[in-house]
């Protein structure tokens, strides 16, 4: 099962797309990971260590970096939020 | 209903008005309504600033959020301030799309017995809101568009909570 992996604001903008999805290697187990794992892939995916206070959710849910993620997990990754 | 998140706009006397329609109990109303400012204060504030520079006047702002968390989001922070503080209702509102100077954003109203419990409650979820709720905006000036910053002022007003 793959994972879904969303982008939204500013972040969506500098990698140009909402969502994509992946099959997640074995050892990217955590945001974090996936993260790093998503970066050192192409300069495309850069913005996402570029973008200081990145925040991250699972399955919708606000997690920190080192939240586990599993096959078949909705992940997003969004600047800090500025509703209101 | 509780949460409502929409583009359309809302009536802010009919929804003050439902928040203790039919209970007697209901002895305080507390309400916020935030509106889309023409100014770029957060310049202004933090770098203390007065507005002369008529370029960061704000034409529009766009709103984008996270479709399904956000209901999430703002039905937890709803949870959380009724299991704290004596409530009878609560209603949240958020707009979405885009919006001119003047128009609303935000409804937050809380009904109570009493009005310390409600002006609280009101408080801490706009407080919560402005931290936790995944809503982005971007604002739109003569120069072209810009995605507001955070504001470290919004998180020291959630931790207060704490």
């Amino acid at each position: 099962m793959s994972t879904t992996v969303l982008f939204f604001a500013g972040l969506r903008e500098a990698v140009g797309t909402s969502s994509f999805s992946l099959d997640l290697p074995p050892e990217v187990n955590t945001v974090g990971a996936l993260r790093e794992h998503l970066a050192a892939g192409s300069d495309r995916w850069s913005a996402l260590t570029r973008t200081t206070n990145l925040r991250a959710a699972v399955n919708q849910l606000m997690v920190d970096m080192n939240a586990a993620v599993t096959d078949g997990d909705e992940v997003a990754f969004f600047p800090p939020v500025t509703g209101g | 209903m509780t949460i409502s998140v929409q583009e359309g706009d809302f009536d802010v006397g009919r929804e003050i008005a439902d928040l203790s329609s039919g209970c007697r109990e209901i002895g305080a109303v507390a309400s916020f309504v935030g509106l889309v400012r023409n100014a770029d204060a957060t310049e202004k504030e933090i770098n203390g600033l007065q507005s002369a520079n008529h370029s960061a006047q704000i034409t529009a702002m766009t709103l984008e959020h996270y479709p399904g968390m956000t209901e999430n989001a703002l039905a937890n922070i709803v949870a959380q301030a009724k299991a704290r503080w004596d409530l009878n209702n609560i209603r949240v509102i958020h707009r979405i799309g885009r919006l001119l100077p003047g128009e609303r954003i935000v409804f937050v109203g809380v009904a109570s017995a009493h009005r310390g419990d409600a002006f609280a409650a009101c408080e801490f979820v706009m407080d919560y809101l402005k931290t936790q709720a995944p809503f982005w905006k971007k604002e739109e000036t003569a120069t072209g568009g810009r995605w507001v910053d955070a504001r470290e002022t919004d998180d020291t007003a959630a931790a207060r909570w704490r």
